[in-house]
């Protein structure tokens, strides 16, 4: 669809008015996924495997049973069976069949009058194992005698003599690699891993859902996106999904994590096999032990670099585990691995391996801040060998429009360049530092996404009009949209109402992920109401007996195209809408597409830490984000999304990992012990927002969600370094390794 | 459950001592109540003690001993001004615990009776000399804090006792103490190593000296060797080399999510160094 992008001369774009979602969300007045109630409603709890790798070799829920106010047990056996593929994935995720794969796996849940109660009959489920032996690293994973979690799963891209745990082997390139080594002055290779990492929000999982006899149910539910929720939820219960309707609560964070189920489809069956609602909430542990974190990953990158900085080749070997399914993100980690460079001969390769953990979901840019991590510290690495500035090495080889990218495509207008240019010029990057300090910089990118995406607007009475989205608003998207609605027909942003509305009231959307939603329920939200300002325009054009070519809207009035198509006083969107049920009847715009044309977005970060170098405590002093949102169109929730990819990415960086005991449980299961930064930890988060407008969205919107969590890692393990010493390889840099390193190097 | 609210310590120490199943008292709940909501500890009989008269009282008695309630909370401590004057080192300690909201209701007898080798304002108490006084079955007495931690969430009181109240001695001159915890964050998050140092000082020189350790055995350690190396010392390198050494060879620690074996010795020494200058510069402070 060739768009006529418009890039200046805004009126609402780009100012910073209040969310709409914020006043109830401060109060406590907006319902979250846990704020449901229904009439009869049960409390549906989950046992969980307490081993890493175990046959079930009976599950006896007869005690459970006897309580008084237990209305219901199921078992993998009261989900149908024959599902292939990912549905099985996520159904065997769901609830355990043979063998609980991972520590937390659900194996049974219990529905009971009161939540008290059904916490009591879970303990009174008897589940008796066939405790098996179990892997958690990824590299011991692929190791001969490590245990088979699934044999033969393997699909035809692995090679031959590989552990039956690798699921997938990609493996793809350009140019040629060893003439490109061959031709460098400096050549240098590394291994680099990264731990697990959970996304943190912090609303736990909940739903409340309703499942008749007749397969025909309701749920309210927390969640990134409902249609997928609906249709995971039919295919794991095999039911219709015309049949399940779902409707998204606010959500306190997702990252990614919430696009998939867990607890859903369970809450189903009970209800279905109860014959009641049933509500089901998990609690910190249960989110952290069972639900998606990221794969962790082993990294085997090799550059080529001239004394003047030039790239001329590089190659990346990414091993990452999902957990006991296939689908790491081994496809994007790869895609962004050298993304933010022009490089004559790039070579990829991949394997994507099971371990005896919770299956990975989605968290922010999924697998580009492992790849970033390895790629940009290993160019700092090289940059500190040859005595080169990393920002101005990085501006030399960086992609812009017309570059080949390293996964294949030539880059349309992307803005790199730009971020590199402001970081160079910040105040930031010349600012003095003191003793035991240093600095880190770091690019990062991430393609984005557009989406199935449908969107319906209506005029009211009075000329205010009520958007119907899709995706759920996690990071202020309904401001988002009524500001690009109210710029559209030219109206108030305050005249503007967004709801995130059911499955059954409009056509397929996918979730709020992939920095999708502001790009294409936004392209979607301004055809929608264009549709409006179109109609008007027909019904004034008929009010003045002119034809509707000669009607143009502007500032939310119709009025006459020029001065040959009559002299007719302006008729305002309240005063066309006040009549419209007698000039037609009722006024509303709908749009619906897949949009392909979103735009990748860049980013330069820059970090100053101090290393106590005898504790090897780090402190970040002073953080600056500067990235492409190709237009921002509320800049201060562009500005947040900034700030959390920024937040995230150093918890990842220095505290943040899953640690698994030698009996494979996971050992950290609270925030006590799985240490996301506290508000103290973080200096102020400065921002800069680079705008080179995406040609495919109307007003140049890039998505800005992802991209801030991919510098952070190789960053702040640039700016240890600085500060420091010397230089750690593995995530997360917490003080232990940190002194050690210090300790070591003497 | 049973949930009692009774009006005396020896009451309480009446309905512990007839208890048959598992036992708690309720001072803050920051710990009984957290620990109930994880399924860790279910208590069969839960003891509120916060009903019995005086618990929440702060007062410095005639000989300058302060005595302070089962029920004062950590905000209530950290805002009075002459105990922070006194004792701020144990003050600081206490105040280290949790966040604002857990401040309220925090106590220091509830982080001492929780048993975790890593309780903050444990060290802080047992470097100043502190005692409890316990009440049960066979009537009261008078224990030194650093008796009453038997391991990981285990006190050495018996069954039906209970502590009614913790006295700080009277600081006298030329007195200064200090807590210091390293933690990987910067708040909420549990000591991986702890270290309070209390010393007297007379012109420069340091005459009385106790340094105590957290989270590095499982219970905490008095390091009579390191006080050693501050005694007779100007708090000279030399004396704060000996110090850390002797706080490192004290530690018994293990390797585990929070921390290695060799990081805690190694930070169990740099910390005592860092806190024997804090309380080195207050003794020589304004007092
Ligand atoms: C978010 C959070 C953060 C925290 N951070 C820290 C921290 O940084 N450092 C730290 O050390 N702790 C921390 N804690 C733990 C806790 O707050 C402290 O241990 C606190 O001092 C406990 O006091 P309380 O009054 O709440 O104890 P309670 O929970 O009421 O009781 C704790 C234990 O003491 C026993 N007990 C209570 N009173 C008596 C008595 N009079 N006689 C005999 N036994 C008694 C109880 O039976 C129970 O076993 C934190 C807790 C939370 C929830």
């Amino acid at each position: 669809m060739p768009l006529d992008t418009k890039t200046t001369g805004f009126k609402y774009i780009g100012t910073r008015p209040d969310r709409p979602d914020g006043i109830d969300k401060v109060t406590g007045k907006a319902r979250y996924g846990a704020d449901a109630y229904a009439p009869g409603m049960l409390h549906g709890v989950m046992v969980r495997s307490p081993h890493a790798h175990a046959r079930i070799k009976k599950i006896d829920a007869t005690k459970a049973l006897a309580l008084k106010g237990v209305k219901a047990v199921v078992t993998r056996a009261d989900f149908p069976t024959g599902l292939e593929g990912e549905d099985w994935n996520i159904q065997e995720n769901c609830m355990a069949g043979e063998v609980a794969l991972y520590d937390g796996h659900a194996v049974a849940a219990v529905a009971a009058t009161s939540l008290l109660l059904a916490r009591e009959a879970a303990k009174l489920i008897e589940v008796e194992y066939e405790v098996l032996p179990h892997v958690t690293d990824v590299d011991e994973a692929m190791k001969p005698g490590a245990p088979a979690i699934r044999a033969g799963a393997a699909d035809y891209s692995v090679p031959e003599g590989l552990h039956p745990n690798v699921m997938r082997y990609i493996e793809y390139g350009h140019g040629d690699l060893e003439a490109g080594f061959a031709a460098a002055d400096l050549v240098m290779e590394n291994t680099y891993k990264t731990e697990a990492t959970h996304q943190g929000y912090i609303e736990p999982h909940a739903c409340l859902a309703q499942l008749g006899s007749d397969g025909k149910g309701e749920m309210w539910v927390c969640t990134q996106g409902h249609w997928f929720i609906r249709r995971m939820s039919a295919a794991v219960l095999g039911i219709d999904v015309a049949n399940l309707r779902v409707t998204p609560s606010e959500i306190g964070g997702g990252f990614g994590g919430k696009t998939t189920v867990f607890i859903e489809p369970v809450a189903l069956a009970l209800s279905r096999k109860a014959g009641k609602p049933v509500k089901m909430v998990m609690t910190r542990s249960e989110v952290l032990r069972a639900t998606g974190p990221t794969s962790s990953s082993s990294i085997d990158v090799k550059m080529g670099m001239k004394k003047d900085g030039t790239m001329t080749a590089a190659k990346v070997t990414m091993r990452m585990q999902g957990g006991a399914f296939p689908m790491a993100p081994i496809d994007s980690a790869l895609d962004c691995a050298f993304s933010c460079y022009n490089i004559p001969a790039v070579h990829h390769e991949g394997y994507d391996v099971l371990a005896n953990r919770p299956k990975q979901a989605a968290y922010r840019a999924p697998g580009s801040p492992m790849a970033a991590f390895a790629t940009e510290s290993l160019v700092d690495e090289m940059c500190r060998a040859l005595g080169l500035d990393p920002l101005k090495t990085r501006l030399k080889n960086a992609s812009r429009e017309g570059t080949k990218a390293s996964f294949g495509p030539t880059f349309p207008r992307i803005g790199l360049v730009e971020t590199l240019e402001a970081a160079i010029a910040h105040p930031h990057y010349a600012a003095p530092l003191g003793t035991n300090q240093g600095r880190g910089v770091a690019s990062g990118y991430w393609m984005n996404w557009g989406g199935e995406t449908s969107v319906s607007a209506a005029l009211g009475e009075d000329g205010s009009v009520t958007v119907s989205v899709g995706t759920p608003d996690i990071g202020g998207s309904r401001a988002s949209m009524a500001l690009m609605a109210a710029e559209a027909l030219g109206i108030p942003y305050e005249n503007v109402r967004v709801n995130v509305v059911d499955t059954g009231s409009l056509g397929v959307n996918e979730p709020t992920h992939g920095s999708r939603a502001t790009y294409a329920t936004g392209l979607a939200t301004i055809e929608a109401v264009k549709q409006i300002s179109s109609k008007l325009c027909q019904r004034a054009a008929d009010k003045w007996g002119i034809p509707a070519e000669a009607v143009i809207w502007e500032d939310g009035c119709a009025k006459p195209s020029g001065p040959n198509a009559g002299e007719f006083p302006p008729l305002t969107i309240g005063e066309l809408a006040a009549e419209m049920g007698s000039t037609g009847g009722p006024i509303s715009g709908h749009f619906e597409a897949t949009p392909s044309g979103h735009g990748g977005s860049f980013g330069t970060h820059i970090v100053d830490v101090e290393v106590d170098p005898e504790t090897g405590h780090t402190s970040v002093l002073r953080y600056t984000v500067v990235q492409d949102a190709g237009k921002a169109i509320h800049p201060a929730y562009v500005e947040g999304q900034f700030q959390g990819g920024a937040a995230q990415g150093i918890g990842w960086a220095l505290n943040e990992e899953y640690i698994y005991g030698a009996d494979g449980r996971l050992q950290n299961t609270v925030f006590l012990d799985y240490r996301i930064p506290v508000a103290s930890d973080l200096p102020m988060i400065d921002t800069v927002i680079v705008e080179v407008p995406n040609p495919g969205h109307p007003y140049g919107v890039r998505g800005v969600g992802e991209t801030g969590i991919t510098p952070p890692l190789p960053a702040v393990a640039n700016a240890v370094h600085a500060a420091a010493g010397v230089r750690l390889r593995s995530l997360p840099m917490s003080p232990p390794r940190i002194l050690a390193a210090i300790k070591a190097k003497g | 459950m049973r949930y009692h609210t009774p009006a005396t310590f020896e009451n309480a120490s009446a309905i512990a001592a007839a208890a048959s199943g598992v036992t708690r008292f309720l001072a803050g709940g920051t710990d009984v109540l957290v620990q109930m909501r994880a399924d860790i500890v279910t208590p069969d009989d839960l003891i509120d003690i916060k009903h019995i008269s005086g618990v929440k009282d702060i007062v410095q008695e005639d000989d300058k001993c302060w005595s302070i309630g089962a029920a004062v909370a950590g905000a209530e401590l950290t805002a009075h001004k002459g105990l922070c004057a006194d004792w701020p080192g144990v003050i600081e300690g206490m105040g280290l615990v949790g966040s604002t909201q857990v401040q309220g209701r925090a106590t220091l007898i509830g982080n001492l009776c929780n048993g975790s080798p890593a309780a903050d304002s444990v060290p802080g108490l047992a470097a100043a000399g502190a005692e409890v006084s316990v009440v049960g079955p066979k009537g009261t007495r008078q224990v030194k804090v650093e008796d009453i931690p038997a391991g990981p969430g285990k006190t050495t009181l018996a069954k039906g006792e209970v502590i009614s109240g913790i006295y700080l001695p009277p600081r006298g001159k030329g007195g200064g103490d200090a807590y210091l915890r390293f933690i990987p964050r910067t708040e909420m998050d549990i000591a991986v190593v702890g270290c309070a140092v209390n010393l007297r000082v007379e012109g420069d020189t340091i005459t009385e000296a106790r340094v105590v350790l957290g989270a590095v055995a499982p219970t905490i350690v008095v390091v009579e060797d390191a006080a050693k190396a501050l005694i007779g010392s100007t708090l000279d390198d030399k004396a704060l080399v000996a110090l850390a050494a002797a706080a490192s060879a004290a530690c018994r620690p293990i390797n585990d999510k929070r921390g290695t074996i060799e990081f805690r010795k190694d930070v169990a020494g740099v910390l005592a160094r860092r806190a024997a200058k804090i309380a080195y510069d207050r003794a020589r402070g304004a007092k």
